[in-house]
């Protein structure tokens, strides 16, 4: 390794670099540019936890490329100590300069995983929009109890304003997850998960199934507008002014696998649907109703 | 339900042959290459000596060359698997859907994680422990060899019933970790899934007999004199990783099993009604499948410990520290399953317990990066091939834990989460950490068992394109997480802006192969000018450790006397002295071959054939196969041979006399 | 000092199938463990179905721990029998073990078929499925027990008591306590937990 060849490789990184940089600017880095409180403070934790890291990680680089040049063999210069093997000072640095390190990111953890819960309701003076999430093959069901309205890949709610998902499946395993905005949390049958997210900017946010749940899983995309109070009030409006009502056989249908669903909306809901998708996981003769109990039994 | 078409044919039919062009390609590629071997075997009238001086060995040398052999085969077999994903996923975006349909895609990638996992990476682990963990200790045999031919064919049983699902049938398309609902019957009610429970299965039972076999011999059958203290650190990262063998593969045995219960038995562990519970599932596979990537990686950190103090001529830095660190590093790992699964809703507290404990485990590991620096510092450094992978090592995965300690923050972890960012993070860790490690350690041991050298530039440029290729693969991976990109898509749309990156990665790929391409033709021209590179002396590097006293390549016998053992690095130690024994020669008994080994394995392979396809006769008859075996074997009393100390000398005497 | 390596190294070694059959044994531990946990977690996943109160009856259970323990007894004496190379009361305490042990998988065979013609089998719910899988798992360890002790006694009626042959009983004794301890956990966590 000269001095010709290392340079070469140093100039190709940072052309390499460069041209990243140029290429990748205008992307849309969701989870490093999130517009909703939650994803942005966990983007912060990662700046956090990288920042920490990075005291680590410079000297070992810093030492690795070093060593392997004053030490190579073709440096006469250098002092050889062929048996010298330890050194208590400079063992408790790396034993001890991590787990400070660790201990101030463990506290971080602690509390961030507190602060940031996704089962933890958001602070704000607005009232929050409630929302049930159904995952299926292979599409999202959104239904909004308090509007008595629902939709298919596709969701609407007011800016700066929070938004209480309950979460189930009536599919394999899934992850509701909308990078814009905040973490992700699994989509399960036979029982709820909770997010809890705002966004605080207006505008149409990618979601997606980020768990496999099957062969159309890929097209489990979803749009997330979020919009203002009065673009709200009128979306819902107008769903509810089409005639596309949720009942228990619609739902059936709805719920037969089909993939890359355009968005849909539902007038009105079927009273406790919710309810009963969870419960036909639950245990054989559960009240369900219109009798309909779908029941996964072999 | 366990309901079958026909008693005699389960539910065998002929849709299970290949129906599409890519699926089709494959099989019969294998099937020629099979018959291409068969073909050459049999014109160079070699079957005898194969199956007696290799396949029914019970040598542990021999074995572990096997280990090795079929580990790269398969390592083939799973970068085909990636040059099929990449080209899906850099050209199913928009209107087009790639090359493959959705299914096709998803089984690829479970079958590239399942085999580079338990095939390559476990292939290749316990081929060189085979090769040197004896030698290391000053032994000429492992604790139970027999026992460690089982273990092997059964690892190739479970490597063939996972490449039938090739020729025969479908793989599973639930990923390498098979999590339900999705891979119970109501959503994968093809063999698919059955496939992958039992090669894993099969390949399972392989492992935790390796576990007990090697616990044993590092417990029993060390040489005189040398204490736990005084054993090659390699030794040392073995015992840790064979703790976690024994302690973490059960697990693994049981869930699979529950898995099959509820499939064909109509059990309902993981089902999502009848009071089954999936996420019991996620906690199982991972409480085996965290200790799992330590059992990989643990074994490739004592593979850099021996390197790094060779190439720099310089004693391992902070040996009693480097223990402490596995120690804790293997007790820990129990420790840390849940962070693969903090998006589940297990709730703050416990999310934060174990993103903590996983933090903690950073710290030994970084100990051990910083005592390999320094066994560099005040070294003089030869930097030959084994030195580069450490070197990538060091670079890599250390920017690869960076990445983890990110996801140990359980909110964070929430955005990044089965996106490419962890895509990129356990492929920086396993092929920084495990594959350069044990690339490392081939190129380092090749000497020594075959007797010559191998070429020494190619295998710089197949390091430097293996690392080029690397970053060209993952970085862009790196990126397309921070983008909001999930893995395991078979299609996106054009407005993501993900295509151009995805690209760049599959010339990444490219690179690698090119990377596998100068291996391949390293191996190659090493053996046509074997003859230029003869290892004359048996210590090609100037060693320190006790396999470079005996010659290239180690007779059977490995030493004609045991070594007693005074300290640390014993074979520098009695270099530096200048002590020279001279030679003492004894009767020196050994097992005999034995093909029960592949018996054993083939009645396995039937067992699982037979639970994949719901054929209950063949099930019967592998088990009765199995049980006879073992009754017959061990109803064997002469199983071992003895050499006499006349023929060892006169061995002794060819051995270095071609050497010197 | 060379004669011992020699010894050492060329002569088979009890103490290493020892060390080994207790690593097997942990590794069995850490299965039994798994399948613990997995009926813990699944203890009230009775899905509408019964649970261990309304299926187990404790003087059945009973009794097949009696024979267990019994056996173990016997398969104690068998061993020190063995080690005074008594074959005669050898093969009486190892035909007794067998036999306790046979009656044993014999009532819990017919434990389970009870259930399963009652309707309450392993497809019934996630708590019958761990239940059987846990008991039947302990059920298979002691029948491949049993083929091991007929092949133990074939061997010692054809080759007599040898070091080697006194080596494997030792082994099995081992084997053979272990599923005992396993099923006193069984015992005390599914029937008399489950029926309290």
């Amino acid at each position: 390794m000269n001095k010709k060849r290392l340079s070469l490789i140093l100039i190709g990184v940072a052309v390499a670099i460069t041209l990243a940089a140029v290429f990748l600017h205008g992307h849309n880095f969701a989870v490093l540019n999130p517009q909703g409180e939650v994803g942005r403070k966990e983007r912060n934790l990662m700046y956090v936890a990288l920042v920490m890291s990075l005291v680590v990680v410079i000297p070992v680089f810093v030492m690795l490329f070093g060593f392997a040049w004053t030490y190579r063999e073709g440096n006469k210069k250098a002092m050889y100590k062929p048996n010298w093997d330890h050194n208590r000072t400079i063992e408790s640095i790396w034993w001890g300069v991590p787990t400070l390190l660790i201990t101030i990111l463990a506290v971080i953890a602690w509390n961030s995983s507190h602060d940031l819960d996704p089962y933890k309701a958001l602070v704000s003076n607005k009232q929050p929009i409630q929302v049930e999430v159904v995952a299926l093959d292979w599409k999202w069901l959104f239904i909004y109890p308090q509007q008595n309205i629902a939709s298919v890949n596709f969701l609407q709610f007011p800016v700066d304003t929070p938004v209480n998902y309950t979460i189930t499946s009536d599919a394999p395993m899934n992850s509701f997850w909308i990078p814009s905005l905040g973490g992700q949390v699994y989509a399960m049958s036979g029982m709820t998960t909770q997010l809890h997210l705002m966004a605080n900017k207006i505008g149409d946010f990618e979601g997606s199934s980020a768990n496999i749940s099957g062969t159309g899983f890929a097209g489990m995309r979803f749009v997330a507008r979020a919009s203002s109070q009065a673009d709200f009030d009128s979306w819902v409006a107008m769903v509810k002014g089409q005639d596309t009502p949720l009942n228990t056989t619609d739902y059936k249908n709805l719920a037969k696998p089909s993939e890359n669903n355009p968005a849909s909306y539902y007038s009105s809901v079927q009273s406790n649907l919710f309810d009963d998708i969870l419960l036909k996981y639950m245990a054989p003769g559960s009240t369900v109703h219109n009798g309909s109990m779908a029941g996964m039994s072999m | 339900m366990f309901h079958f078409a026909s008693a005699l044919t389960g539910r065998m039919n002929m849709q299970a042959f290949p129906r599409d062009t890519i699926t089709a390609g494959g099989a019969l590629s294998m099937v020629f290459a099979l018959i291409a071997i068969a073909a050459f075997l049999t014109y160079k009238k070699r079957w005898k000596w194969l199956w007696k001086e290799w396949l029914t060995s019970l040598d542990p040398k021999r074995i572990g060359v096997m280990y090795i052999i079929v580990a790269l085969v398969m390592l083939l077999r799973g970068l085909g698997d990636v040059l099929l994903i990449r080209t899906q996923q850099a050209t199913s975006v928009g209107s087009s859907h790639g090359i493959l349909n959705s299914d096709h895609f998803q089984q690829i990638f479970s079958a590239h994680g399942s085999i580079m996992i338990f095939f390559v990476a476990m292939g290749l682990m316990f081929g060189l422990i085979n090769l040197i963990l004896p030698l290391h200790i000053g032994a000429r045999d492992v604790a139970f060899p027999f026992l460690n031919s089982v273990a092997f064919w059964l690892f190739v049983a479970g490597m063939a019933l996972m490449n039938l699902s090739i020729i025969f049938g479908e793989f599973s398309a639930a990923g390498w970790l098979a999590y339900p609902p999705l891979s119970e019957l109501q959503y994968s009610p093809g063999v698919g899934v059955d496939y992958w429970i039992w090669s894993l299965q099969i390949a399972g039972v392989g492992s935790l007999l390796s576990g007990v076999n090697f616990l044993t011999t590092i417990f029993k059958m060390r040489a005189p004199g040398m204490t736990m203290m005084k054993m090659p650190i390699f030794v040392w990262s073995v015992l840790c990783s064979m703790l976690l063998v024994v302690f973490a593969f059960p697990i693994l045995t049981v869930t699979l099993a529950l898995l099959y219960f509820d499939r064909s038995l109509g059990m309902h562990f993981f089902t999502s009604t009848g009071g089954g519970n999936p996420m019991m599932y996620v906690n199982l596979i991972w409480a085996w499948g965290h200790p799992e990537v330590y059992i990989l990686v643990l074994p490739a950190f004592g593979i850099y410990s021996e390197v790094v103090a060779t190439f720099a001529r310089k004693r391992l830095f902070g040996y009693k520290s480097m223990v402490w660190a596995l120690g804790a590093i293997t007790f820990l790992s129990f420790s840390v399953w849940l962070h693969h699964f903090f998006t589940m809703g297990a709730g703050a507290d416990v999310n934060a317990f174990f993103g903590i404990m996983t933090m903690v485990i950073a710290v030994p590991t970084g100990v051990k990066i910083f005592n390999w620096l320094f066994t560099m510092y005040h070294g003089r450094i030869l930097f030959a091939t084994p030195m580069l992978w450490f070197m990538g090592f060091i670079a890599t995965f250390t920017v690869g834990g960076v990445a983890g300690v990110l996801m140990a923050v359980p909110p964070a972890d929430f955005q990044i989460h089965n996106s490419l960012f962890l895509v990129a993070h356990f492929h920086t860790m396993i092929i920084g950490g495990v594959v350069f490690g044990y690339f490392a350690g081939i190129t380092y041991w090749f000497p020594k068992i075959f007797g010559f050298k191998l070429n020494e530039r190619l295998g710089r440029y197949a390091f430097w394109s293996w690392l080029v290729g690397f970053l060209l693969a993952f970085i862009p991976l790196y990126i397309l997480g921070f983008m909001g990109a999930t893995r395991r898509l078979d299609h996106y749309s054009a407005s993501e802006g993900w295509q151009g990156l995805f690209i760049v990665a599959g010339v990444g790929v490219l690179f690698v192969l090119l990377g596998v391409g100068f291996q391949i033709l390293q191996f190659i021209v090493s053996i046509i000018q074997r003859k230029q590179n003869i290892d004359a002396t048996g210590d090609p590097w100037n060693g320190r450790t006790l396999e470079w006293s005996a010659p290239s390549p180690v007779p059977f016998y490995n030493f004609t006397t045991i070594p007693e053992v005074h300290s640390r690095d014993a074979f520098w130690e009695t270099k530096r002295a200048k002590i020279s024994m001279p030679p003492r020669y004894e009767d020196i008994t050994l097992p005999k071959n034995s093909p029960m080994g592949i018996f054993i394995a083939a009645f396995a392979f039937m067992v699982g054939f037979g639970c994949i396809w719901h054929i209950v006769w063949l099930i019967v008859l592998g088990l009765i196969g199995v049980v006879i075996t073992v009754l017959v074997r061990s109803a064997d009393e002469d199983t071992e041979e003895t050499t006499t100390a006349a023929e060892v000398k006169r061995l002794d005497r060819v051995a270095r006399k071609v050497a010197a | 000092m060379s004669e011992a390596m020699v010894a050492h190294q060329s002569h088979p070694d009890d103490s290493k199938s020892i060390l080994g059959f207790w690593i097997y044994i942990m590794t069995d531990c850490v299965l039994f463990a798994s399948l613990f946990a997995v009926f813990a977690v699944m203890r009230n996943a009775t899905f509408g179905g019964p649970n261990g109160h309304e299926l187990f009856s404790l003087p059945f259970v009973l009794a097949e721990t009696m024979l267990l323990l019994t056996s173990s007894f016997t398969c104690g004496l068998m061993v020190l029998a063995g080690r005074v190379r008594s074959k005669q009361w050898v093969m009486l305490a190892l035909g007794v073990t067998f036999l306790l042990g046979l009656s044993f998988v014999c009532l819990e065979v017919s434990e389970f078929r009870h259930l399963v013609i009652e309707g309450n089998s392993w497809r019934r719910s996630g708590f019958l499925s761990a239940y059987f899988t846990l008991v039947a798992t302990h059920g298979l360890h002691v029948s491949i027990g049993l083929l091991w002790l007929v092949v133990n006694g074939w061997r010692i009626v054809k080759r007599g008591l040898g070091d080697v042959t006194q080596k494997r009983l030792t082994l099995f004794s081992l084997f053979w306590h272990f599923l005992d301890i396993i099923w006193i956990i069984i015992f005390s966590m599914v029937y008399l937990v489950g029926v309290r």
